[in-house]
């Protein structure tokens, strides 16, 4: 596009992310700040995550773009048509074609593979905030290790609802050291964190941080001896693929509040439904 | 039968075009111009500037134009540009001694050196909606004074020969840049400084309202508040020398507030500091205000009231971030909206389960 460098950002800005992004891979689970830019995108609609997609974006890339799970839902038609604008590479909705993946809200069903890279857009980047609202006190608990709190937080939910209250951005701990929020996936996601072979990439543009869990890195989610991590589950199949394993959206169908549940990420679903057909 | 959504793509353009439809308005008046907007929504243009952060009447009020006037939108326009554009050269620290004076006040003296001069002004207007505006009557050309101003000295100036008001000095350090670097809290006053003057000014204003209501009050003196032409110059290492690249309008307000002191000093008046591009005369006082207030800690008062609160002022007072968060939930959120309801469904189940059974002890 005319008057704007390839990808929107300048070759500077994107090696200031990118050398970010090393320090990010080196530690992983850490929050490194970053002197984010503005983007033509509102904050809060995915600035963190398409800056780091510019930053890692190469002519010979294929990108998809999904937001709750979805290639056609508004926000990633946009981010999508964005790149599509500005870097003019190769998009794609199939998981296993593409190289790079922006996402909110979903990991794939698909397994990744080794050389993918998964891009998160994340809204608050720091797990404790809702414990503790100041900035200075977070990053000194994260550098004495002390998460007592979060672990307090939880239990405090068994001891009002018998269960864990969080079913979505459920905080994990990466390597076993840096306590991460995984961004608003639900925690039937979590596991898939766990040793993926693809690389992922976290983007907070609002924040100024970003974050990453190298392929092959131990991520567990913080749960108790007796009242073990375990995640959503569903009495119904997807309508129209079938499939008991995938994540499931509840579609309300009329008025008399009929309703239908189908993946929430439209690719599988397609591809079963294609293989099944 | 159900059927997956598509089609956001054409959803999408369709509504853009409403919008820039709705945008024009009545094609049977005219169109609008950006130099009509510039001329004429001179303070709006202003605070758009002032926000974003870039100093372009033009691209200000093309913003604005493009936005229907909403502010924050066009804010945000200016802002995305700005990020685009290379950084040439870092210019000098302006000074607004030599201003070349449109309006300047001072509350704390009656007669000060140079005068106290009104210049283009709201105060004493008196208001009730002007009519005759409605039916576009001329305006009469301002009376001019035969006379250029005399020299106007720093009003703060005049305590500081006495000693009376705390000084501030130059310690040569390199100013954090918020546009570069990401906010490190604590943040030192340059940044600070750097956050209130791209801050919305609607909650700068209620921040430094709520210190004169009690919340962490600090007694202010409007001690002078100036708007005029300043110079902007850069350093050229080829002609080794300062260089003078244009002018532009600022606000400036300096606010005198009660001691401060301590045994080793004596009691001193301290400052809060407002400055802005263009006329934006109620920002620069709310931005003095709210400097002051977050003053607190250095000065040892105590910190009990939100204004005082270094991490809550600054972390939320840019509207493109808060617009941008707020308006973010207007994206899907089936997928952990689906997750809420799943555990909300769990839990009433096991609810419902537990007073069946409590109900059933009752009966035996």
């Amino acid at each position: 596009m005319n008057g704007y460098n390839f990808a929107y950002l300048d070759e500077q800005t994107k090696r200031m992310i990118r050398r970010a992004l090393l320090k990010a891979v080196a530690i992983p689970g850490y929050q490194v700040p970053f002197g984010g830019r503005e983007m033509p995108m509102p904050y809060g609609w995915g600035t963190g995550g398409m800056q780091l997609t510019a930053s890692i974006l190469g002519s010979d890339d294929v990108l998809k773009v999904i937001d709750q799970g979805a290639d056609d839902t508004t926000n990633a038609v946009s981010i999508r048509a964005f790149f599509q604008r500005v870097a003019g590479v190769e998009t794609t909705t199939a998981t296993t074609s593409a190289s790079v993946i922006q996402t909110r809200h979903r990991i794939p069903e698909a397994a990744l593979s080794h050389g993918q890279i998964l891009v998160f857009q994340v809204p608050i980047p720091e797990p404790l905030r809702f414990i503790e609202p100041s900035e200075q006190e977070t990053r000194l608990m994260h550098a004495l290790e002390e998460y007592g709190v979060m672990h307090v937080k939880l239990y405090e939910d068994i001891a009002r609802y018998g269960h864990i209250a969080t079913t979505y951005a459920y905080p994990v701990k990466v390597d076993d050291r840096y306590v991460m929020d995984p961004s608003p996936i639900p925690k039937f996601d979590n596991p898939k964190l766990h040793m993926n072979e693809a690389l992922m990439l976290f983007g907070a543009g609002r924040e100024k941080r970003l974050y990453a869990i190298p392929p092959y890195t131990r991520v567990e989610s913080l749960d108790f001896e007796d009242h073990p991590f375990e995640i959503q589950a569903w009495d119904e199949c997807c309508a129209l693929c079938g499939s008991e394993t995938s994540y499931l959206d509840e579609v309300i169908t009329d008025d008399a509040g009929n309703r239908m549940f189908v993946c929430s990420d439209t690719d599988y679903c397609m591809t079963r439904r294609g293989e099944v057909a | 039968m159900y059927v997956a959504v598509k089609g956001g793509e054409q959803a999408i353009a369709n509504a853009h075009q409403l919008l820039g439809d709705r945008r024009r308005g009545d094609r049977e008046l005219a169109e609008l111009s950006v130099e009509q907007i510039q001329e004429q929504l001179r303070l709006a243009v202003d605070r758009v500037m002032s926000e974003a952060s870039l100093f372009d009447p033009e691209l200000a009020a093309l913003a604005l134009k493009q936005a229907s006037g909403d502010t924050i939108e066009a804010v945000f326009l200016l802002r995305a540009y700005r990020t685009t554009l290379p950084r040439l050269a870092v210019s000098e620290p302006v000074d607004t001694s030599a201003m070349r004076i449109e309006r300047r006040i001072s509350a704390t003296y009656k007669d000060i050196p140079g005068g106290q001069i009104l210049g283009p002004t709201y105060d004493y207007t008196h208001r009730l909606l002007d009519f005759m505006q409605l039916a576009e009557g001329e305006i009469p050309t301002p009376a001019r004074a035969e006379q250029a101003l005399e020299s106007c000295p720093q009003i703060l100036e005049l305590l500081n020969a006495e000693g009376l008001i705390e000084r501030e000095a130059d310690d040569g350090s390199e100013p954090y840049d918020i546009t570069r670097d990401p906010p490190d809290y604590p943040v030192d006053r340059a940044a600070r400084l750097q956050m209130l003057a791209r801050g919305d000014e609607g909650y700068l204003l209620s921040l430094a309202y709520s210190t004169q209501r009690g919340y962490g009050r600090n007694h202010p003196f409007a001690g002078e508040i100036r708007i005029g032409q300043v110079e902007v110059e850069i350093f050229v290492e080829e002609f080794g020398e300062r260089i003078c690249i244009g002018e532009i309008p600022v606000s400036e307000c300096q606010m005198i507030n009660q001691f401060g002191g301590s045994r080793e000093v004596a009691p001193q008046f301290t400052r809060g500091y407002g400055l802005s591009f263009g006329h934006n005369e109620r920002k620069t006082m709310a931005m003095a205000l709210v400097d002051r207030a977050l003053r607190a800690e250095e000065l040892g008062e105590p910190v009990n009231s939100p204004a005082q609160q270094a991490e809550f002022v600054l972390a939320h007072a840019d509207s493109v971030e808060a617009s941008g968060f707020v308006s973010h939930l207007k994206l899907p959120h089936y997928v952990d909206f689906q997750s809420e309801l799943e555990l909300l469904r769990r839990l009433r189940r096991a609810h419902a389960a537990s007073q069946k059974a409590a109900s059933d002890e009752e009966v035996i």
